[in-house]
């Protein structure tokens, strides 16, 4: 088996990234990025996938593009952002400013049985985003990386960014956020002061 | 002119492509994606050359599914323009519009249907409506350019409006026999 990949604890990365949150929207990939989000605080502008493996990073490109003047971050994992590779090829062609990429790295598939993921296999995100044309990229193993990437959030027009965050690959106890697709949607519009239909 | 155009002896002299993005404005879409096709290009032109819509190129359909959910989420319209051989592509990524009710108005155009040229073309043409209707998108169909107007404005309604997951094929007949190469047909 290949070394850890890092040590941070993702609950903590997490809760230290939404911190003083203020305008930011929040899309969660599906799995464990979604319990982390959920656990470190309830909020309309969260929106929870609990499927659509690949398309946590896309969904925040259509969201940012719809709400230039928001920043907007995705929370995922390393096995999901690789189901959606080609999204930070697209992403970059339209250079959103506020929307920036959290990818929970601990290099395995966690929710099917801890599997090394192409990540855990030497495959390096932030440099493939970066040779997508993601300009701002980083390599977060501790605290203070993941302290400076949540104050970079605010600037709308610093992104896109994408950082890979190195978490440890321990379990964790699930969190389990709200299941009902509809509501998490009418939930965020309504947040956004948007019409339900 | 338009090459494309050059390259392919048109079903008819109505120009479609321009009614369709009329309507399109006319509903407020603002945003539109594509994965390239020939019978798209004329309106991927225009929406590339509209500061008001927001245009993508993707790299595979279902990220335009992603997106179009993500626009909506942020009060965006979305469309997403696709060829037939893409709607396998998108299968999974569409339990997320019917998990969600998110709105969703795709147009694709056929392959493998009328006077195909390429076998590996048709399996996938075959089975496009199908691979729709098991995800539960409805399936409307643009036969007649005269028609245009008409199709995608009650396909936009049926999405925007009523929360529904909608795909208009558009017949291979009207885009053309395609020709692949100057000299011969």
């Amino acid at each position: 088996m290949s070394a850890p990949i890092g040590t941070l604890d993702r609950r903590a990365a997490v809760k230290a990234l939404l911190a003083d949150r203020g305008d930011l929207l929040v899309i969660s990939g599906l799995g464990s990025s979604s319990y982390d989000v959920f656990d470190a605080g309830e909020h309309p502008g969260n929106f929870y996938l609990w499927g659509a493996m690949g398309g946590a990073a896309m969904m925040g490109l259509g969201l940012a593009l719809a709400q230039p003047k928001r920043p907007v971050l995705v929370i995922t994992g390393d096995g999901e952002q690789l189901m959606g590779i080609g999204s930070l090829l697209t992403i970059a062609t339209k250079q959103p400013g506020n929307l920036s990429i959290a990818v929970l790295d601990n290099g395995h598939f966690g929710e099917t049985g801890m599997q090394l993921s192409h990540s855990g296999l030497g495959a390096k995100l932030e440099v493939i985003a970066s040779g997508a044309g993601i300009g701002s990229v980083s390599d977060i193993a501790d605290m203070a990386g993941i302290e400076r990437f949540r104050a970079s959030l605010r600037d709308t027009g610093g992104g896109p960014r994408l950082a890979r965050i190195r978490i440890a690959a321990g379990e964790v106890e699930r969190a389990l956020p709200p299941r009902d697709g509809t509501y998490l949607k009418n939930r965020f519009r309504a947040h956004l002061g948007l019409a339900v239909s | 002119m338009d090459q494309i155009a050059v390259h392919q002896d048109s079903a008819t002299s109505t120009d479609w492509p321009v009614a369709i993005y009329r309507t399109l404005k006319d509903f407020g879409v603002a945003q539109l994606s594509y994965v390239p096709d020939a019978g798209h290009s004329k309106l991927i032109k225009l929406s590339h050359a509209d500061g008001a819509i927001k245009t993508t190129v993707l790299t595979t359909e279902e990220e335009g599914v992603a997106l179009s959910a993500g626009a909506w989420l942020g009060g965006d319209r979305a469309v997403l323009l696709m060829q037939s051989s893409g709607v396998g592509n998108c299968v999974n990524m569409l339990s997320l519009m019917a998990s969600c009710r998110f709105p969703l108005l795709t147009l694709v155009t056929m392959r493998g249907e009328w006077a195909e040229f390429n076998p590996w073309q048709i399996p996938m043409g075959r089975a496009t409506p199908h691979a729709f209707e098991i995800m539960g998108v409805t399936v409307l169909r643009l036969d007649n350019p005269d028609d245009a107007e008409e199709v995608i404005s009650a396909a936009a309604s049926l999405a925007y409006d009523g929360d529904q997951q909608v795909a208009v094929l558009i017949s291979q007949r009207m885009i053309g026999r395609k020709k692949w190469t100057k000299e011969t047909h």
